[in-house]
């Protein structure tokens, strides 16, 4: 993709600055905007209020009201009157406020975002992304903490995406709009405030391919979102004592991209897939069964799952405890090690 | 052999709240649940016995109508009723999975699809057969859909008609959506190019969730868009009067908009009142609701069975009103037509449906790899691998090895 056209009133300073995954997301929405008029921002509060969690902060401002949409308080007049946008040429760009929401418009997702192209055997394109902030950890009521990916991952005709560092977020984003694939965006809400360099010069990774992000020898963990930071952290704690884990960022949840996985597990013979979703019948469980196909001779051990439990999200209070943390991943690497 | 309307009171003081609208037990028992009567507020300019009543306000919308336009409209509705009538025969001899029958609803879909210009664009439910015909659609375009060669075949882009949408109310966000985008693009206006979006749905699914909101969005939106619903009276087994406890047209009020109420029989009222209605919109007035009060003379789908839930009483009322019967007496009797003019429509609708039985006949059905064809714009290499390897097992079959 092209580096992004900006103007000096919104240039982004030429040095590399430290910036919040927020931040990111937010200018790389306003880079698509500013390259094509035809993109909209649409969602509940992401005009004058810039969204709950500020990802459109100053956008309506900048662009208009025609472009950033202070939309009424239904989701499925919110995919749905995309989907109409995007029959018309637009490129809208929707935000759920969060994943728990989303329910609401999940009809018009399956029904009318994954099918239309197929339907109509690409007559019409439906260039629309939805951005939603998803997974726990953030002290919050119910509907607010959840990890729904595996339902949309499980629904062909739609692109699945997960962002895990501010420097992906920025150029995925753009990527995500530019894509004449619907495409699901999901944001580990607990990360927005992670920091890190971004230069907008560079040349993006691919959008739907995954992506080594410590290369080690000892075992293979496989994660996306919100845990690839925790399994960094834990693939560093692991050093101490000797042990050298590789970590996978997937990136891409629909299609998957499991080579750079196979590859890995091919050396290690070890995996162990982390998620905060309930593992049942998940993406966890997913990658688990390619891997014994594409890697039985490889394996070592049985594929190790480490997920939220199979239950509804819990109260916060208990929340450190469903979801996967820095222990729960090295006791599997450690299970797995020991098989 | 008609019955009241059965509506709520909604104003204070106006009566009960609920209860009212319940038929009573004579009623339940003749059969009468459904009414044949729309009310004084109902817009007709031509009456079921053909004569043209003079109606101020919308007179206007088809002074252009003479002899040689009602004979174009009556047309339509005959060539649209073979069609449909031969779509049905074909289901029933298995040349179709299924058949979804516009029998009585001819005027409804002819009047506002005559009235929609090039630019204005169309979003149909599955009942849309002759909306498709006024959008240059084919019969034989839509056989394909119920036939299982293809999900939807023509072109929404060349044709500004959507493909048809089977879920209930899914479309009526989807057309809130495409018009607020009209408006986006400055094509609303008085300028000869601005242009106006239709959706269709019908009396079932104003109950659902997405009506609602396609109302909402449009309304604060000021979308440039007209709500058509077919009143046909029955959601498959279901009368109106199990979605609404008022009548149709009058929920508009509740989002902000005017709701108008018309003739479903009558097709010089459908299409005046939804040429009204479009120039409203394409000017910047709208949304507006149209209800279009008409009656589903045959079944819901070929896999229904009405005798289940109606008697048929209710029906004979309703073939007085029918709606090509009524421009057939009005023409003769005006002497706008001579007796070679119906008996040409009638050669011409015969050269149709033979014409869509010889397609029917012939269509082939599409290859196994259509089952992995255009699932996504930009590909999917996990899916090319599924086709891939299907495409080898199959190609094991070949040769009678097996």
């Amino acid at each position: 993709m092209a580096a992004p056209v900006m103007d000096k009133q919104t240039a982004v300073p030429a040095a590399p600055t430290k910036l919040t995954m927020g931040k990111a997301i937010n200018m790389g929405l306003r880079a698509a905007m500013e390259r094509d008029p035809k993109v909209l921002v649409m969602g509940e509060d992401v005009g004058k209020m810039g969204g709950v969690y500020r990802i459109t902060d100053g956008l309506q401002k900048d662009f208009g009201e025609h472009r950033v949409l202070d939309t009424p308080l239904a989701e499925s007049g919110i995919v749905g009157t995309a989907v109409g946008l995007a029959v018309r040429g637009f490129r809208p760009v929707c935000e759920i406020q969060f994943e728990g929401f989303i329910f609401p418009a999940f009809d018009q997702i399956s029904s009318q975002v994954a099918k239309l192209h197929y339907r109509t055997q690409g007559m019409l394109k439906l260039p629309l992304v939805i951005r939603v902030p998803f997974g726990g950890g953030v002290g919050a009521v119910e509907h607010h903490s959840e990890s729904p990916e595996s339902y949309f991952a499980h629904m062909p005709g739609i692109k699945v995406v997960s962002c895990a560092n501010p420097v992906d977020a920025y150029w995925m984003i753009q990527q995500a709009i530019d894509s004449d694939d619907p495409v699901i965006f999901f944001e580990p809400k607990r990360r927005y405030h992670e920091k890190a360099e971004i230069d907008t010069e560079a040349t993006p990774y691919p959008l739907f391919k995954s992506r080594v992000v410590r290369p080690g020898t000892t075992a293979t963990l496989a994660t996306y979102g919100p845990l690839v930071k925790t399994c960094l952290d834990a693939a560093t704690a692991a050093a101490e004592s000797g042990q050298d884990l590789e970590v996978i960022d997937l990136r891409t949840l629909s299609p998957l991209d499991l080579d750079p996985v196979f590859e890995s597990v091919r050396r290690t013979g070890h995996l162990v897939v982390a998620s905060e979703a309930p593992g049942e019948v998940s993406i966890a469980s997913e990658i688990a069964d390619r891997v014994q196909r594409e890697c039985f001779y490889s394996l070592e051990a049985p594929v190790l799952k480490v997920t939220g439990f199979d239950t509804p999200y819990p109260p916060s209070k208990v929340e450190e405890e469903y979801l996967p943390d820095l222990d729960r991943v090295l006791d599997a690497v450690d299970r797995s090690l020991a098989w | 052999m008609s019955s009241p309307e059965q509506w709520t009171h909604p104003e204070p003081g106006g009566g009960p709240a609920a209860t009212a609208a319940k038929p009573t037990p004579e009623q339940v028992i003749a059969g009468l649940r459904a009414t044949n009567e729309g009310g004084a507020e109902l817009v007709e300019l031509l009456t079921p016995e053909g004569e043209r009543v003079a109606n101020p306000e919308f007179d206007k919308y088809v002074d252009d109508i003479g002899a040689e336009q009602l004979r174009g409209l009556y047309r339509d509705m005959v060539l649209v009723r073979r069609a449909d009538r031969e779509g049905n025969a074909l289901q029933r001899q298995g040349q179709l999975g299924i058949w979804v029958p516009l029998l009585g609803q001819e005027a409804a879909q002819i009047g506002a699809g005559r009235a929609l210009k090039p630019q204005d664009m169309a979003f149909p439910s599955y009942r849309e057969h002759g909306v498709a015909w006024c959008r240059g659609i084919k019969p034989e375009q839509i056989l394909a859909t119920f036939r299982g060669t293809q999900h939807s075949e023509w072109d929404p882009v060349e044709h500004r008609f959507h493909p048809y949408t089977i879920v209930i109310g899914n479309q009526v966000v989807n057309a809130a959506g495409y018009a607020m985008g009209q408006r986006f693009d400055g094509k609303v206006g008085h300028e000869p190019d601005a242009e106006a979006t239709m959706v269709f749905f019908g009396d079932g699914a104003t109950s659902q969730g997405d009506v609602h909101e396609g109302f909402v969005w449009a309304a604060v939106y000021d979308a440039p868009v007209v709500f058509y619903c077919q009143n046909n009276q029955w959601a498959i087994s279901e009368p109106t009067e199990r979605q609404s406890r008022l009548p149709l047209y009058q929920r508009a009020r509740g989002y902000g908009f005017p709701g108008i109420r018309v003739d479903g029989n009558d097709v010089l009222a459908c299409l005046a009142v939804s040429r009204w209605a479009l120039e409203e919109c394409r000017t910047g007035n709208g949304p507006v609701l149209i209800e279009a009060f008409t009656y589903r003379m045959d079944a819901h789908t070929t896999s229904d069975d009405p005798t289940r839930y109606r008697l048929s009483d209710e029906l004979e009322a309703w073939k007085l009103k029918d709606p090509i019967e009524r421009v057939r007496v009005h023409l003769v009797r005006n002497g706008m037509a001579e007796p070679e003019f119906f008996e040409e429509v009638q050669v011409e609708a015969d050269q149709l449906a033979s014409e869509l039985r010889a397609y029917c006949f012939n269509m082939p059905d599409p290859p196994a790899e259509r089952i992995f064809s255009k699932v996504y714009a930009g590909g999917n290499p996990l899916l090319d691998k599924q086709r891939d390897e299907y495409m080898d097992y199959l190609a094991g079959f070949e040769g009678g090895a097996h």
